[in-house]
């Protein structure tokens, strides 16, 4: 099992689906995510599962609540304009506490934009995106190896916390092919969700699976144990931390965009700059803890995103009450090369 | 001394909850839920059977009936039981819609559910209006009919006219059988049985998608007396929305 396989960010994201016991996929076609209904529309039938293509995202989503309120793990995946028409039942799945994996294959906007990378769903994706307070637990892969491991994780959290799980990549990680390692995880048996999925009675008390909520505080019942989840997912943080111990700047980016920083950062060190990289893999719970650890230590940060400016705001509430940090935008749609960071990293370092 | 024995002719059915309901007095949706739950009594289905509520005065259908349940976003039912049947292909699936729900944002849901020919039986409650929100213009409202978005009454060439889901559904491939019924009278409520009884079969036989059409009253929104709305089922709906099958494919000898 532990041959290597040369394949796109895209697959990557499929076969680890496959791999974490994935048995219902729900797609509709937009670049550049195309990859993964294409791929699960023999690979998900051929493992015994069930593939869709709905007539919308709005009907993918759905199909996705569904078959989520049944208890069998199911995934969708789509890209930014295709993730704004899921929000709605996003939002009825985290209301309802419904388990599921959305994949976000980040393009650029506002509105049609194009098809090329960025980073513009940021606030979408750790804000809620949809109607109500609600909270995803956002991963944000940088390679192919990371895609496949945590799409596999990406499951074992959405049953964890009976919660729609999102993985956030882009352009760039989807369509780049490299090697990766497949490995199989132990996968959970029949009792998954089986204290609370629906599947018929067959003989014991109803259940009911819904986000409505019209006595008297009872919303904010239901809010309050929101709230509380969100909270324990904050055991979940991860994040990379690459030559922080003695740098002066922290460069803090995340995916496709983080792996680029972090050869600039590499390159920059060889140069004899005290430059390291701080890159948030759980996006949501974002890894404030560690990154006040550093500012208090007396670091300087300088925060790149693939945006206009999104992350920035969650780097700076976790430095807030020592520090602040830079902000250099790569605007969306381009692909930006290591050496387009340095100037911006030296100014930074130099406090300019 | 004559003999007073009792024979008991009509039950609550055991998939149906022994609570009362939200209903305005007259509203036909109880009527409908009736036949559901007697329905899934009858051919052994309320262990297995999956529930998709939806938003509309029948939001509250899951408190009335004795089975599984999930509530659905405006419209989206038929994606969301796609989903759950997918799944739990051993599941009774069923969705149960208004016609707001159902006709105008779940337009596209219902359509290609039953084009998809997904094993599901949908229950489509038509009232000609939005009820929960407060009676406003429904695709299904006739031409003519005040409501709080008409005041003036439905005008073909603003407002198009009422839409035929029945008769739609019917020419779409996936579907085994698509009928409309109504619950304005005691016969009529005997037939709509028959309907129901034939969709549910489509599923439990493997044939296909299953749609049944109920006309219904609201009489709190149609500003009318339970009585008189009962009666404008008959004079001004029946005739617009003819009853009757428009597709059965068991009786053209055959699975779609
Ligand atoms: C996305 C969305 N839009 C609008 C509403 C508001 N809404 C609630 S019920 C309803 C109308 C339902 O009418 P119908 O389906 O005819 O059912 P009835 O109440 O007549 O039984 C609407 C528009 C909603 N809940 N969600
Ligand atoms: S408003 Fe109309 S549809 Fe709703 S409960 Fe009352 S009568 Fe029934």
């Amino acid at each position: 099992m532990a041959d290597k396989i040369f394949i796109k960010g895209n697959e990557a994201v499929a076969r680890g689906a496959l791999a974490a016991g994935c048995k219902c996929f729900f797609g509709y076609p937009i670049t550049p995510q195309n990859d993964i209904p294409e791929f699960m529309s023999k690979a998900i039938v051929d493992a015994g599962g069930e593939f869709v293509q709905a007539e919308s995202e709005v009907a993918a989503a759905n199909m996705l609540l569904g078959a989520g309120a049944t208890g069998v793990r199911s995934m969708t995946s789509s890209s930014s304009p295709g993730i704004s028409l899921k929000q709605e039942a996003i939002s009825y799945m985290a209301g309802s506490g419904i388990p599921a994996v959305v994949v976000n294959m980040n393009r650029g906007g506002p509105g049609l934009g194009d098809i090329g990378p960025a980073q513009g769903d940021y606030y979408q994706s750790t804000r809620g995106g949809g109607h109500g307070d609600y909270r995803l637990l956002v991963y944000a892969p940088a390679t192919g190896q990371e895609a496949y491991d945590l799409t596999i994780k990406a499951f074992d959290m959405a049953f964890k916390y009976r919660n729609p799980v999102m993985i956030l990549g882009d352009a760039i990680l989807g369509q780049m092919k490299e090697p990766i390692v497949p490995w199989q995880p132990e996968l959970p048996g029949d009792e998954e969700g089986a204290e609370w999925r629906l599947q018929g009675t067959g003989g014991r008390e109803k259940r009911l699976i819904k986000s409505l909520f019209l006595e008297e505080g009872a919303l904010a019942g239901q809010n309050q144990y929101l709230q509380a989840k969100y909270e324990k997912m904050q055991g979940e943080i991860e994040y990379e931390a690459f030559e922080t111990d003695d740098a002066d700047l922290i460069v803090c980016a995340y995916g496709s965009i983080g792996r680029i920083a972090k050869s600039a950062v590499r390159k920059l060190r060889k140069a004899g700059h005290k430059v390291g990289l701080f890159r948030p893999i759980t996006l949501y719970p974002f890894p404030a803890a560690p990154l006040l650890e550093m500012a208090k230590a007396g670091k300087r940060f300088l925060t790149v995103e693939h945006n206009l400016g999104q992350m920035v705001d969650d780097v700076r509430l976790s430095i807030r009450t020592v520090a602040d940090s830079d902000f250099f935008a790569i605007y969306p749609g381009n692909l930006p090369t290591p050496d387009e960071f340095e100037e911006p990293i030296l100014k930074s370092l130099e406090g300019k | 001394m004559t003999d007073m024995n009792e024979k008991l002719v009509f039950e609550r059915p055991e998939s149906v909850v022994d609570r009362a309901t939200h209903y305005c007095p007259g509203c036909h949706h109880g009527v409908a839920h009736r036949l559901v739950g007697e329905l899934l009594d009858e051919m052994n289905l309320r262990e297995k059977a999956l529930l998709i509520g939806s938003i509309g005065c029948s939001v509250f259908l899951y408190n009335y009936l004795d089975v599984d349940a999930v509530e659905a976003p405006h419209g989206r039912a038929p994606a969301v039981a796609t989903g759950a049947k997918r799944a739990r292909n051993d599941c009774f699936v069923f969705t149960y819609q208004g016609d707001g729900d159902l006709a105008s944002i779940g337009m596209a849901e219902i359509m290609h559910a039953a084009n998809r020919g997904e094993r599901i039986a949908v229950v489509f409650v038509n009232n000609t209006v939005y009820g929960m929100t407060g009676g406003q213009m429904a695709p299904t409202t006739l031409v003519g009919q005040k409501t709080t978005t008409c005041p003036g009454g439905r005008c073909r060439d603003k407002e198009g006219m009422p839409i035929k889901m029945t008769e739609i559904i019917s020419q779409l491939g996936g579907v085994a059988f698509a009928a409309r019924g109504s619950l304005d009278s005691v016969k009529n409520i005997r037939t709509a049985k028959k309907y129901l009884r034939k969709a549910f079969e489509c599923q439990t036989n493997n044939l296909g998608f299953g749609f049944v059409e109920l006309l219904s009253a609201c009489p709190t929104n149609w500003k009318m007396t339970p009585v008189k709305a009962n009666e404008r089922i008959g004079e001004e709906m029946i005739p617009y929305f003819p009853l009757g099958v428009y597709k059965d494919v068991t009786e053209e000898g055959g699975a779609c």
